[in-house]
């Protein structure tokens, strides 16, 4: 079974995704705090660490940096209840393999989880929202000579229907192409978050006053 | 109605094509008069160019002098307005017009480059204010060095025309005395100042603190009163739960500015109304926002309807409404997971879809389409288009 570290620092919200994960995935350890969290996955070395964003300390970006440096492998999936959209892209830029809300399902989280364990990239909804307004943000014509600054035709349709609500299997049915393409599709999109340089992401963000 | 200049029905600046458009007579005429104007005394010819300058042309452009003031390059602007009175007057030398001597002429020069520094940055400071909490240090160096040339000019002309020496015997004493009490002064100034930005500081924060308190009794604490009183009721409280945490989020957020009614808050707040009466849950994901035009209220009131008719069909999984606004075309998709129905069997004389949604969007240049497969759940897909 899937191996699962809870980062949270609300004691009352772990044992609330332990309950709900009981059965369908193996919870080894859980952490509140960013140093307990760090030591925790280094030692026991999960499939996936799920990470709650805001944290006293530095949050969940905290972690995923110091982990990064002993454990550049480890995958994390952001568990959030936040929805602003500048938490939510800052943590999928750095390295977080996907992001489900904190109203998810236990069986949909399971099944999250086992899918950034395969490899695989999990968007929702609400994410693929906004990583399609942050790409959109450059709509305007500019000069954009970088492909990572850029969404495919293919990977915008994809991630529409994500927004849209459909499931991989759905889309792949839709759009005639294997469930593997979609998540390809989808795997592209966020190594184009984590890796470009994104100008139009950083415009989009002075837009939004993130900064000055 | 207000006078805009024609050009594209003028010969020179359009401004007796406009007078004429104004009016309601033919252009023909007003140009005879102003030519018969010019034959009559030359003072057709300067009041026309004053026209061309100050009267805004056909469509959004604003008058030459608005347009030059307010440019970006500010010190273009203020390099080319010495240059401008630096001509002006040299023009009026030449023709002996009035008598202008190097004395009155450059510091005139210098005190006009100053003024249109001043002038420019007051015509765009107001919005930048508005926008950052403090002023941006490029206005206050613009403003200063604009001050600067003013009184520099000022003073070069009382200097070179002798008018300085009796003054400086007044000022001179003052200058020292008033030195003199600054220097006595200043720590007392210096900590009154402090003290009143630290209790200004506090007030803010107690300001603020009363106001999320406020805010938190009047939201979250209701709710959870309500949650106890009606634990027996897990839809009534799941239902309750959604909706307060639909506002606190729209309250922390605070993404958009208040009053403004946007395309996008207006489709959430449809939802959340939907969501409300019916007891569904919805997810709403938009991206880009619009203005809420007739076309626009027409799509969300389409939504409306769609999402009403979701509500009825769908199982236990939220709803999904998704919105994409770009370049005047907007898409809305309505998706629920219920049990779907072949749409060619649907009878002709069922209304509903047709009329509220189909029927709408048509009226309004867009369209609709609803896809469903058994089993797979409904889709309405709303677009309009520019």
């Amino acid at each position: 079974m899937t191996t699962v570290v809870i980062v949270d620092d609300h004691s009352l919200f772990r044992a609330g995704v332990r309950a709900e994960l009981d059965g369908l995935v193996d919870v080894i350890g859980d952490a509140s705090t960013v140093e307990e969290a760090v030591a925790c996955v280094v030692a026991l070395e999960p499939d996936v660490v799920l990470l709650d964003v805001h944290m006293p300390g530095g949050g969940g970006l905290e972690v995923l940096r110091q982990v990064a440096e002993k454990r550049p492998a480890q995958r994390f999936l952001a568990l959030s209840v936040s929805d602003a959209p500048e938490d939510v892209i800052a943590i999928i830029r750095a390295g977080a393999r996907g992001y489900v809300t904190k109203t998810i399902s236990g069986e949909e989280l399971a099944d999250a989880v086992r899918r950034i364990s395969d490899g695989d990239a999990v968007f929702s909804p609400r994410l693929a929202g906004f990583v399609l307004d942050a790409f959109a943000a450059g709509s305007a014509p500019v000069e954009v000579d970088d492909e990572l600054e850029q969404l495919t035709t293919r990977e915008r349709e994809v991630l529409r229907h994500i927004a849209r609500g459909y499931l991989y299997k759905e889309i792949a049915a839709r759009l005639n192409i294997s469930t593997k393409t979609v998540e390809a599709h989808v795997s592209a999109v966020l190594r184009k978050l984590q890796l470009s340089s994104r100008h139009e992401l950083s415009r989009w963000a002075v837009q939004r006053r993130l900064v000055d | 109605m207000a006078v805009r200049r024609d050009p594209q029905h003028g010969y020179l600046g359009g401004v007796c094509a406009g007078f004429a458009a104004r009016v309601g007579i033919d252009p023909l005429l007003i140009r005879i008069g102003f030519i018969a104007a010019v034959a009559l005394g030359g003072v057709a010819i300067p009041l026309y160019a004053l026209a061309w300058v100050l009267i805004p042309a056909e469509g959004p452009e604003r008058p030459s002098v608005q347009r030059l003031l307010t440019r970006s390059d500010t010190w273009l602007v203020a390099a080319g307005m010495g240059c401008l009175t630096a001509a002006g007057l040299l023009l009026l030398r030449a023709w002996d017009v009035w008598f202008v001597d190097d004395r009155f002429l450059w510091p005139a020069v210098i005190a006009a480059t100053g003024g249109a520094l001043i002038w420019r940055q007051s015509q765009t400071a107001p919005e930048r204010v508005a926008e950052r909490a403090r002023l941006p240090r490029q206005t206050v160096n613009r403003a200063t060095a604009g001050a600067a040339l003013v009184v520099g000019g000022a003073l070069i002309f009382l200097y070179v025309n002798d008018a300085l020496a009796p003054a400086r015997d007044v000022v001179l004493p003052v200058l020292v005395i008033l030195v003199a009490v600054a220097i006595i002064l200043a720590p007392w100034w210096i900590r009154l100042v402090r003290g009143l930005a630290d209790e200004r500081d506090a007030r803010i924060r107690s300001q603020e603190r009363a106001e999320v308190a406020a805010h938190l009794h009047d939201s979250v604490l209701q709710t959870l009163a309500l949650v106890q009183k009606r634990a027996d009721d897990p839809r009534e409280v799941a239902a309750l739960a959604r909706r307060q945490e639909r506002e606190l989020r729209a309250w922390l957020n605070n993404t958009r500015p208040s009053g403004e009614v946007t395309l996008a808050s207006a489709l959430e707040a449809a939802a959340a109304e939907v969501e409300a009466d019916h007891h569904v849950p919805i997810d709403v994901v938009t991206v880009g926002d619009g203005p809420l035009d007739e076309r626009a209220a027409a799509l969300v009131a389409a939504a409306r309807e769609a999402l009403v008719n979701a509500s009825k069909f769908a199982g236990p999984e939220p709803i999904s409404l998704y919105a994409e606004v770009a370049d005047d075309r907007a898409e809305v998709f309505v998706r629920d997971r219920g049990p779907g129905f072949a749409v060619d069997d649907v009878p002709s004389d069922r209304r509903g879809v047709r009329d509220s949604i189909v029927g709408r969007m048509e009226r309004h240049g867009g369209r609709a389409t609803v896809h469903s497969t058994p089993g797979h759940g409904t889709e309405v897909e709303l677009v309009i288009e520019p």
